[in-house]
């Protein structure tokens, strides 16, 4: 098996020297294996979303490394990453362009990675295969290519927004809370989508969550992460015997403080 | 009292107002391709650049310079569109590469663009006359024969016609839908692997490349170019692009072709402008004051929509 991700001992600390600093990511080491499906839990502020927007490039990191199959990626701009990627996020706002057409979404998701020239921005046979890509998701959005994105609802543009991610298939799929925008029901539907595109395509992926139940059933490892460093590091066999109880007592004894996050743990 | 207002209304002469009228509409065509550059930054890069004051003057200035050293007045307009460009480039690297705000940038390339428009023209204001050269289009070929006459409005409506071809065009490739994402949802597009300093740039230069133009055609027109020809010009393009929008918008939406509707609504908004303001002129408002009522009119128009929002809400609440 390959090395998909390979994240090296990254540090990072925002707004340093000022009152405000705030060491957010404090030497986080993460390796993912082709296939593997991590979900991140942790409390407020413990660097899960940090370490994923580390991994997209957002801004560069203090010191460490990044490879993402096998390339140095440390120092790419976030767009030149953005090959390698595809990304969905918590606020259902920021994955789509909510004035273009949901066809014309999908068709720049399609060119990720490619140079974008004069030819045109969406061609006949794309509509008909997002046609089909839409029709799986049965959520009656086959039906609106060419409505603007903008009129959906955030379950049917999280899902539009994990289309996109997979249309081209990325070396790594980055989930940063995708659900935690949603009603339940929504949720746990485009969890389901987000299950079947990742076994569909056989991607690697990277989940964040809030929610300790999804973070056990989903996905074949988890990490749990505490002040900027991966804490827990608990895959295969283990991580199907795994309950929320489990997880809880780990923290404790590894943290020393009683897991906070109010949201983990009622829902 | 009423002997003022007879008087007032006896010195109106409609007929006058209708020779107005044509020039009115060549001056809305010709500003029409200012406010089609004015739509791509405002709405589409959603950019307020103020770089137009200044690039419409440049594209003036270069055209009138180059036909005055000799070149062709068609060819002269590729080159007040080429000035526009560098004019765009400028700001977008103010923004892009250098972190400057993007309306603060367009203000620094604004008021640079006036010392090096003054270096152009060499003096405050250029002439170009009709009688020494066969300019494209001509304030003179509106009295002219009729001949004249059509053949300078047909020359204005081919260049926006062609002009909003090759924008739905544009706007349809790649390229296009990369700076529609780019204006719309800047994360969404660096996601997506599109290079968002690029697109931002390059869309600004499209959009001065099309007020300099707009610039080299308007000086044409009026004989001059005048290094204070684009004062004021963002405010008239924006008119042109939000009457367009308000009394078009709706009429636009969910055509089949509708980003090609819109940008011709944004050049009817520019001919809007323009009937009005000679009506205005018409029923004798002191032309001083002229620019104070472009001000007042898109402020008008730039709240209709906010206005609409917050009283509808309200609707609601009840």
């Amino acid at each position: 098996m390959a090395e998909m991700l390979k994240i090296d001992h990254i540090c990072k600390t925002f707004n340093a020297g000022t009152i405000n600093e705030k060491i957010a990511l404090n030497g986080v080491d993460l390796t993912l294996e082709d296939g593997d499906f991590v979900t991140v839990i942790g409390g407020n502020g413990a660097g899960k979303s940090t370490t994923l927007n580390a991994v997209a490039g957002v801004w560069p990191v203090d010191s460490g490394k990044i490879f993402i199959g096998g390339d140095d990626v440390t120092k790419l701009s976030e767009y030149k990453r953005a090959k390698y990627l595809g990304r969905v996020f918590q606020d259902p706002m920021t994955g789509t362009a909510t004035t273009m057409s949901i066809e014309e979404n999908m068709a720049i998701a399609a060119r990720r990675g490619r140079k974008r020239g004069l030819s045109w921005g969406i061609t006949k046979a794309e509509r008909d295969t997002y046609r089909e890509m839409l029709k799986t998701l049965d959520l009656g959005l086959e039906d609106r290519l060419t409505s603007k994105v903008g009129l959906l609802s955030g379950g049917q543009r999280q899902a539009i927004t994990l289309l996109m991610a997979s249309i081209q298939k990325p070396k790594l799929l980055l989930l940063d809370e995708h659900t935690a925008a949603l009603d339940p029901k929504t949720a746990a539907k485009v969890l389901e989508i987000s299950d079947k595109i990742i076994s569909d395509n056989h991607l690697t992926a990277m989940m964040v969550t809030h929610n300790m139940k999804d973070a056990i059933a989903h996905g074949n490892r988890l990490i749990m992460m505490h002040e900027g460093k991966v804490i827990l590091n608990i895959s295969g066999e283990e991580k199907k015997k795994l309950t929320v109880e489990d997880l809880l007592h780990q923290f404790e004894k590894v943290s020393g403080q009683e897991f906070a996050n109010d949201k983990a743990l009622l829902s | 009292m009423t002997m003022m207002l007879t008087t007032y209304l006896a010195s109106l002469s409609p007929l006058a107002l209708l020779r107005s009228l044509p020039g009115a509409c060549a001056q809305g065509l010709i500003w029409g391709l200012l406010a089609l550059g004015v739509y791509i930054t405002y709405k589409l890069l959603d950019f307020a650049d103020l770089t137009v004051d200044g690039s419409m003057a440049t594209g003036g200035a270069v055209a009138v310079m180059l036909i005055r050293a000799g070149m062709n007045p068609w060819l002269a307009l590729i080159f007040a569109f080429l000035a526009g460009m560098a004019a765009g480039f400028i700001t977008g690297m103010l923004h892009t590469a250098l972190g400057i705000p993007g309306i603060l940038a367009s203000i620094l390339t604004q008021i640079s663009l006036y010392s090096i428009n003054l270096n152009i023209l060499g003096s405050s204001n250029q002439a170009v006359s009709v009688d020494k050269y066969s300019l494209v289009v001509s304030l003179r070929y509106i009295s002219d024969s009729t001949a004249s006459k059509i053949r300078m409005f047909t020359t204005c409506i081919l260049f926006c016609v062609v002009l909003v071809a090759i924008l739905y065009w544009y706007f349809g490739t790649e390229q296009g839908h990369a700076i529609r994402a780019t204006g719309c949802n800047r994360q969404m597009a660096r996601a997506q692997g599109i290079n968002t300093d690029f697109h931002t740039v390059l869309a600004l230069m499209i959009s001065n490349g099309l007020v300099g133009l707009s610039g080299g055609l308007y000086a044409q027109y009026q004989g001059a170019a005048d290094v204070n020809m684009g004062r004021g010009a963002i405010v008239i393009g924006l008119a042109a692009v939000i009457i367009g929008d308000v009394l078009f918008g709706k009429m636009c939406a969910g055509k089949k072709i509708a980003f090609a509707y819109t940008l011709l609504s944004v050049i009817a908004g520019a001919i809007l402008y323009y009937l009005v303001l000679s009506v205005v002129l018409w029923l004798k408002f002191p032309s001083d004051d002229l620019k104070l009522f472009s001000a007042i009119v898109v402020a008008i128009f730039l709240s209709i929509p906010y206005l609409k929002a917050k009283y509808s809400r309200k609707g609601v609440a009840k």
